[in-house]
């Protein structure tokens, strides 16, 4: 028999507003516990929460970003459940009117095109965050009550394990052009719920669906349904029966752990929320904020290709974070060369970032010395080798032109300074002088070697390498 | 009016608030909860033909606050009326329980 999967995404982003969504409390990660909460976070008797202007504006930001339809006229929900972390017994979520509705992103597997419906997308508030001991205690931190999500529920349609990873990837990128969350999947910035159901092709129904938890990257969410799929299969196959559970994903197996059997729906008795006044979203209201919405990632690799004369492959790369992009057009608004600035940044920026763990935004290197460097190499001031130190400074926020010339990194291209020293190692190199006549021209590398290494690496190898042939052809 | 509700279902929402009845206090709540049940099927009387759903008992709309932060220093007084405190944390028993929503 054969089976085709359906897999759903509810995916979590943490806003990056000042105050929280219900109260003014600070947004502020790294605090001390329970230093950013106030009554309202509490939940105390009598308060009264406010809703935050800038997360409905982040949420509209998100809707467009997504191609969702906004709703008009929204309210909150309570959803209630009784938990340590959420003091108030409910969580104020958007139920039946949510933020936004039938949305769509593209991906791309495999060369293949293929859109991705979103059913909803709504705003709500975070929990707080318990930590376990094994002293028979638990601790609770009430910073992150409150704290603005979107959460983004995707539509039926995806369809293999590989198309979950590129949406979550496609959806990741969005949000962050958008500049509204970090979207980080290892700070917790971006949250992910999966569940995945199959049946055999064909069949109008769907078949039972299990949820995966601990799926802490988009590859565990990758191997962990591609996991599931399987077991599924193998499980109907043999004649037995899909139940309705939550399993975790084990990252040292790479396989599924039963957690618990789920029993019934989830019984969250939603009503709307009383203390919140409604919101009315007016159309001009939505084309102010679009106005203001940065250029997509599809837009800009469009624009790296046709206009920069990048590669696929290049614009894919610059693209993947707001930051990159940023930094890369940044480098070359100073006018850097845009193929040498995309080659530098994938190559010896994103290794420094590698080495050192770090974000762009934490390092010291600026668009302006990264295209003071490049500038320097374009017009021959220095070789490509001493670039490698130069490099080194600007990523301690030196300026490259101030530094080539203190170190006296400067290309040596002056053929009569230059000649002398060639002079000098052709009398010392009989023996290549006699290969090269002898037709063996990897005699000249080494002869270019020689003076590069004379020169402490500064000769400018193209005028060494001209000079180099006219002297051994005059011998 | 018929009964509404019956010791099972009650048994049910208490436990969706992690709360536990004995049988005396099952008996007890079981009819205390039915006759709120019975007091709010009386709303149901009323003819709401038309009226648009009511969700909040403010007419105000869009009335928003600006994204500003302000720390209301209130940590100390809020963790005195906490059972138990450590480091600036609220100290529960262990919670063995999954975790809870937006986990």
């Amino acid at each position: 028999m054969n089976f085709e999967t359906t897999i759903g995404l509810e995916v979590h982003v943490e806003l990056k507003t000042n105050s929280k969504i219900f109260s003014p409390s600070p947004v502020q990660f790294g605090s001390d516990p329970n230093a950013n909460t106030n009554v309202i976070d509490w939940g105390y008797p009598g308060v009264l929460p406010s809703t935050n202007k800038g997360v409905v504006e982040d949420g509209i930001r998100a809707a467009l970003a997504l191609h969702a339809e906004v709703e008009p006229h929204q309210h909150f929900d309570r959803k209630n459940y009784f938990y340590p972390d959420n003091p108030k017994a409910y969580q104020i979520s958007q139920s039946e009117s949510p933020m936004a509705h039938d949305g769509w992103i593209e991906i791309e597997v495999d060369g293949q095109k293929k859109k991705i419906g979103i059913a909803e997308m709504h705003i709500e508030e975070d929990a707080g965050k318990n930590s376990h001991s094994p002293n028979g205690f638990s601790y609770v931190d009430l910073n992150r009550q409150g704290t603005p999500l979107i959460e983004i529920v995707s539509k039926p349609e995806i369809a293999s394990p590989d198309e979950a990873y590129a949406y979550l990837e496609a959806l990741r990128q969005r949000i962050q052009f958008t500049g509204i969350s970090d979207v980080k999947m290892e700070e917790g910035s971006m949250r992910v719920d999966v569940n995945i159901s199959i049946r055999p092709i064909g069949s109008d129904k769907f078949g039972t669906k299990t949820e995966l938890k601990n799926l802490n990257s988009f590859n565990y969410v990758r191997k962990g349904l591609a996991f599931e799929e399987k077991r599924q299969q193998q499980v109907l196959m043999s004649g037995g029966k899909i139940g309705q559970e939550t399993r975790r994903y084990d990252e040292a197996s790479g396989t599924t752990i039963l957690m618990r059997v789920k029993e019934g729906s989830d019984d969250y008795r939603y009503f709307p929320e009383p203390d919140l006044p409604v919101l009315n979203i007016s159309q001009d209201w939505i084309d102010e904020i679009g106005q203001t919405m940065p250029e997509m990632p599809g837009d800009r690799r469009k624009r790296y290709i046709n206009d920069l004369g990048l590669t696929d492959y290049d614009a894919m790369v610059l693209t993947q974070t707001k930051e990159m992009s940023d930094f890369f057009e940044a480098t070359i608004a100073e006018g850097a060369d845009a193929k040498m600035a995309s080659n530098y940044l994938q190559g010896d920026v994103n290794a420094f970032l590698n080495d050192n763990q770090v974000d762009l935004q934490e390092t010291d290197l600026t668009p302006a010395h990264l295209a003071g460097m490049i500038k320097l190499i374009s017009d021959g001031t220095i070789s490509t080798k001493i670039a490698k130190k130069v490099f080194k400074a600007i990523t301690k926020g030196e300026d490259p032109d101030a530094f080539v010339k203190e170190k006296g990194l400067i290309q040596l291209s002056d053929p009569a300074q230059l000649q002398p020293m060639i002079d000098e190692v052709l009398a010392a190199n009989e023996q290549s002088v006699e290969d090269f006549k002898n037709g063996k021209d990897r005699a000249i590398g080494f002869l270019v070697g020689q003076i590069m290494k004379k020169t402490h690496g500064q000769a400018n190898p193209k005028v060494v390498n001209q000079l180099l042939i006219a002297s051994l052809k005059a011998l | 009016m018929a009964s509404q509700i019956d010791e099972q279902q009650v048994k049910h929402v208490a436990s969706l608030a992690k709360l536990e009845f004995t049988d005396e206090q099952l008996s007890k709540f079981t009819p205390q909860l039915e006759s709120i049940i019975d007091l709010f099927e009386s709303i149901d009387k009323v003819d709401t033909t038309g009226v648009i759903p009511m969700t909040s008992a403010s007419d105000q709309i869009n009335a928003m606050r600006e994204d500003k932060a302000v720390n209301s220093h209130q940590c100390d007084e809020l963790l005195k009326n906490a059972p138990d405190t450590e480091d600036g944390y609220i100290k529960v028993p262990a919670i063995i329980d999954e975790s809870g929503d937006g986990e």
